[in-house]
């Protein structure tokens, strides 16, 4: 080694922010958070994946059925998937928020904070995308004559919105890996250039469409579908053939889109596991193609126990991609933790030691008799009263007037004050500083004017 | 000062967090907490006397509550997650390590209270008769208890960052969840959500029954009742809340000022609380005697009561839970009781990561001071926006430039004084540095825009101190 792990530390500490972790226990294991993390992730991406894909279909049938009628009551059943799919996707959504914020707490909340504006329009935009959705839906038959073009430009638009957030998302868990970029960065846009943001994009769009096309190739094609009812003019085996050359051919652009993210990662969470896991898991959606293609060929049935084989195969796949995922990050990520961990503890002994020097001060203080003094004390009401200007409370000079003989009664007010004068705000109490400090702080007040009085007759100003 | 600050300067980050937590509690509580057990109520009352219009009501009711929940009301709960990671990460990710079980839990309620609203609603057709009726009903009594099991567990949530009872020693889950408060807002909120829920109801049935109908008569009538009906135990509830509220709150204040605001908010509390429950129950009654009298302007009367007071509640809730985040633990701005001392003797700023000074020195006071303004007052204040601290002094000390001293001898004694607000968690040089600052936009209006993007390398010390053991 060229740098010795003292030299390194300086070197990151000049160049990375190294903020200190909040100082209470994980409510429960560390890996057992991780393990929900990935496990709960992939079920809430599961249906982003539906809603995203479905949205898109939906639309696209629906333009393919202005000349064609039946594809436009597929693209009515494929929408009426998505409002559910949608709703799914956000429920399932807030588990894995959770956990991500407690395993990840500094690196989490600091790229939510880095990308602030974009991070908060999420909840309008999926709001905004949600309504669209309904819309669609529910004027899909009252709208089918006269305002078809706009139709399906609110179709349209709830997709695009679809399409955006994840972006969003995916730029806030791009950015959370990266903290030596963090100081670099300013809002949404200019996180667009750390990391590999567009290639995950795109590896995950394609694998939207993937998955739709498998979901709905058994939705529809599932032996209890009233297909002679809701879909009269298509045959199990076309919509089958449809869906399953829609996964075949999204699945064949993972293998440009994989390696093309794989070789844009940054280096710093690359490990052999991590290159050992996604080539498994390439090796299996080989698999998947294979089963796909001779399923595609066979034609003309349901899809039948061989969906069960290809969903089985293909889970796992995402089990690879998901698990490879967190790998890369639990890499990525340990310097900077380590770094947060011995600055949290730096910072923790400091806290220690103060207190026990203040402890010990304490006593020391007291007995040189140096701890309190009038002064001091009106320090606690020098915001308020100056001596011969009015702030928020009267002057010390007519304090002065009114107490000069009666320092007791500065003690009273002091601890229970009344309202008297109309201008101003009332005044606090300050009975918790007890009798003896604010007898000091009474005698301090009165010979402050008397001194003043005395020698530069300020109090009684020429003016007024 | 560990987390990137995101600072809205024109609004403030106070306004902004309540502007998304009371859109979701107005939309939470009538319509989904109080409206489904009525809405199921209603169904079986058309499946008992056979008629099918106050099935097709319920129907119509619960085609609007499942569009605005699933959209706006879902998403805004979710949106104070998001809020608060903006604002408070600190809170927010403290408040997760204690509450995580309690949140998991909810989240399982949550997903089956979606779930079950997506069954209910879409099956509504298909499982119109005979057994299958009565299983769709079942669905829906499993909906309302759901959907109050999820405010149930919040409450705990709220009611904690309140007051935490005996948390800050024992720190166990069930001391924080089961505070003084948890009962008393449990039973006002509930009876709130059943109340307003019926007017709610009784306004769409303006629209979805025809006009001088003898339907819409029993509709109305039955809704009236319903809501008139919870106005009677919302009043006891109500009532203990608000005898609760100051005994937990008003232990910890000892300042006159605070205290005067508070009682006089509190008041304020009790003369709205009395107009509504009065108003509603006015309203219910010639609802349930003469149902037509009462039209859809007169309904809006209770409504925007109900909002007000709902809105008051809130705002004490959050000027009482000041200076805190976690009461008794941690300031609103993050600091911990604990690191004060520290804080005052080094100064924060060579503690903070996001900040671009780390010590004020004779040349950078005005940028230190801008430091110091955004870790130790953003949370609260803006500079010259809303809350602004611009205003703020100038309504303490008038238009006149502000004396220095006087400044400093605000800062020093801001608890003390203000025990809404934190000590200040600074040194001598911080307080003359922010006092700097403040005198400089005094005379400049300079919202900061870069709040996220100060950074600069902490002083190397910290290197020196760990590499020597
Ligand atoms: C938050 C501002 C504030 C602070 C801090 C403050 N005061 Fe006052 N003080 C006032 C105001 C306002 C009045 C006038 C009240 C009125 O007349 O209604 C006042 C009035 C007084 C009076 C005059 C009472 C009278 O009989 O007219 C005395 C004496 C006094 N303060 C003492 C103190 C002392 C001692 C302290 C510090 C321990 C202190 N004040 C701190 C605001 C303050
Ligand atoms: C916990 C949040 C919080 C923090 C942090 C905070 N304040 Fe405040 N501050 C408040 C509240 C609440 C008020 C009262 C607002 C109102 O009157 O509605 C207030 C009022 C004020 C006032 C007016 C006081 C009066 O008597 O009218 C000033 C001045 C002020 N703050 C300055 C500051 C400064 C400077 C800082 C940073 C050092 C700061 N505050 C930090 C919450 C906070």
């Amino acid at each position: 080694m060229l740098l010795t792990f003292n030299q390194i530390v300086f070197v990151l500490l000049t160049t990375i922010p190294i903020p200190r972790d909040i100082d209470l226990p994980l409510p429960f294991s560390s890996w057992g958070l991780k393990f929900f993390l990935v496990v709960l992730f992939l079920l809430h991406i599961l249906f982003v994946n539906l809603m995203v894909g479905g949205s898109l279909l939906a639309v696209f049938f629906e333009i393919l059925g202005l000349n064609q009628k039946k594809y436009d009551q597929l693209g009515k059943k494929i929408t009426e998937t998505v409002t559910v799919n949608k709703s799914l996707a956000v429920v399932l959504g807030v588990g894995p928020l959770l956990c991500i914020n407690l395993v990840y707490t500094i690196h989490f909340y600091s790229a939510n904070t880095l990308t602030g504006y974009a991070w908060i329009s999420i909840i309008p935009l999926v709001i905004i995308a949600f309504l669209l959705a309904y819309l669609h839906k529910y004027t899909w038959l009252n709208w089918q004559e006269k305002n078809k073009k706009f139709h399906i430009f609110i179709g349209s638009m709830a997709a695009f919105l679809f399409l955006c957030i994840p972006l969003i998302f995916l730029t806030n868990i791009n950015l959370m890996l990266f903290p030596d970029k963090w100081p670099e960065v300013s809002g949404f846009f200019s996180s667009l250039r750390v990391g590999n943001v567009f290639p995950r994009y795109f590896h995950f769009l394609t694998a939207s469409l993937a998955l739709t096309g498998l979901f709905l190739a058994g939705w529809f094609g599932r032996k209890k579908y009233p297909l002679e009812t809701a879909l009269p003019e298509f045959s199990h085996a076309e919509l089958k053939k449809i869906f399953y050359k829609l996964t075949f051919y999204a699945t064949v652009a993972q293998f440009a889109f994989g390696p093309l993210l794989l070789f844009t990662l940054p280096y710093s969470g690359i490990s052999i596991t991590l290159i050992i896991i996604i080539l498994v898991g390439a090796a299996l959606a080989l698999l998947v193609l294979w089963y796909l293609h001779r399923e595609i060929k066979k034609g003309n049935d349901q899809p039948g126990y061989s969906y069960a084989v290809i969903i089985f195969i293909f889970t796992l796949v995402v089990i690879a991609m998901g698990t490879g995922r967190h790998i890369y990050r639990e890499v990525s990520l340990a310097p900077h933790r380590a770094l947060i961990a011995s600055e949290s503890e730096r910072f923790h002994a400091i806290l220690l030691a103060t207190r026990m020097r203040l402890a010990a001060g304490q006593g020391a203080g007291e007995a040189l008799g140096t701890a309190i003094t009038g002064e001091k004390i009106f320090v606690n009401c020098a915001a308020c009263h100056a001596v011969d200007k009015i702030l928020a409370g009267p002057s010390l000079v007519e304090i002065y007037s009114l107490y000069k003989d009666n320092p007791e009664g500065i003690v009273k007010w002091a601890k229970a004050p009344g309202k008297k004068r109309p201008q101003f705000a009332p005044m606090p109490s300050f009975a918790q500083l007890g009798d003896e400090k604010l007898q000091l702080v009474a005698d301090y007040i009165l010979e402050t004017v008397r001194q003043n009085t005395t020698s530069g007759k300020a109090a009684e100003s020429p003016q007024k | 000062m560990d987390f990137p600050q995101f600072f809205f300067d024109l609004i403030g980050n106070r306004l902004f967090m309540a502007i998304i937590a009371s859109i979701h509690v107005f939309i939470n509580h009538p319509l989904a907490v109080g409206a489904y057990p009525l809405i199921v109520l209603i169904e079986w009352w058309g499946r008992r006397t056979g008629k099918v219009e106050w099935d097709r009501l319920a129907y119509r009711i619960t085609f609007v509550l499942f569009i605005i929940t699933t959209t706006v009301g879902a998403l805004t709960g979710v949106g104070i997650w998001f809020t608060t990671a903006l604002i408070a990460p600190f809170g927010i990710g403290s408040l997760l390590r204690v509450f995580f079980w309690a949140w998991f839990t909810e989240w399982l309620v949550f997903i089956s209270e979606v779930i079950l609203i997506m069954i209910y609603f879409l099956t509504w057709k298909r499982w119109s008769e005979g057994l299958m009726k009565k299983v769709h009903i079942g669905f829906g009594i499993f909906l309302a208890a759901f959907s109050w099991l999820t405010m149930a567990i919040i409450v705990g949530i709220l009611g904690f960052m309140m007051d935490s009872g005996t948390w800050p020693v024992t720190r166990t889950f069930i001391s924080g969840f089961f505070n003084p408060l948890y009962l008393p807002q449990l039973a006002f909120r509930t009876t709130y959500a059943m109340m307003t829920a019926g007017l709610c109801a009784w306004f769409m049935i303006f629209f979805f029954t025809e006009k001088g109908s003898p339907f819409r008569r029993q509709a109305v009538r039955l809704v009236a009742a319903w809501s008139f009906g919870w106005a009677v135990p919302f009043i006891p509830s109500a009532l203990w809340y608000w005898y609760r509220v100051p005994d937990s709150m008003l232990a910890n204040i000892n300042v006159g000022l605070m205290t005067q605001r508070f009682m006089h908010w509190h008041h304020t509390l009790a003369v709205i609380m009395l107009a509504t429950v009065g108003v509603i129950s006015l309203i219910t009654l010639i609802g349930i005697i003469r149902p037509r009298y009462i039209t859809g302007l007169v309904l809006l009367v209770p409504f925007v009561l109900g909002i007000w007071l709902l809105g008051h509640f809130e705002r004490v809730r959050e000027f009482i839970r000041k200076p805190y985040v976690i009461a008794d633990y941690m300031y609103s701005n993050g600091v911990k009781i604990e690191e004060m001392p520290v804080f005052q003797r080094d100064g924060i700023l060579p503690y903070a990561t996001w900040v671009k000074n780390h010590r004020v020195t004779s040349v950078n006071q005005l940028d230190a001071g801008c430091d110091v303004f955004l870790v130790t007052c953003s949370r609260c204040h803006t500079t010259s926006g809303l809350n602004s601290l611009t205003a703020k002094f100038k309504n303490l000390y008038g238009p006149e430039p502000w004396d220095k001293e006087v400044l400093n001898a605000f800062l020093r004694t801001m608890h003390v004084t203000r025990t809404y607000m934190p000590p200040f968690p600074g040194n001598d040089a911080e307080v003359e540095a922010l006092v700097t600052y403040i005198k400089y936009l005094q005379n400049n209006r300079e919202p900061i825009f870069d709040a996220q993007a100060r950074w600069q390398p902490k002083p190397a010390q910290p290197v020196d101190s760990m590499s020597s053991p």
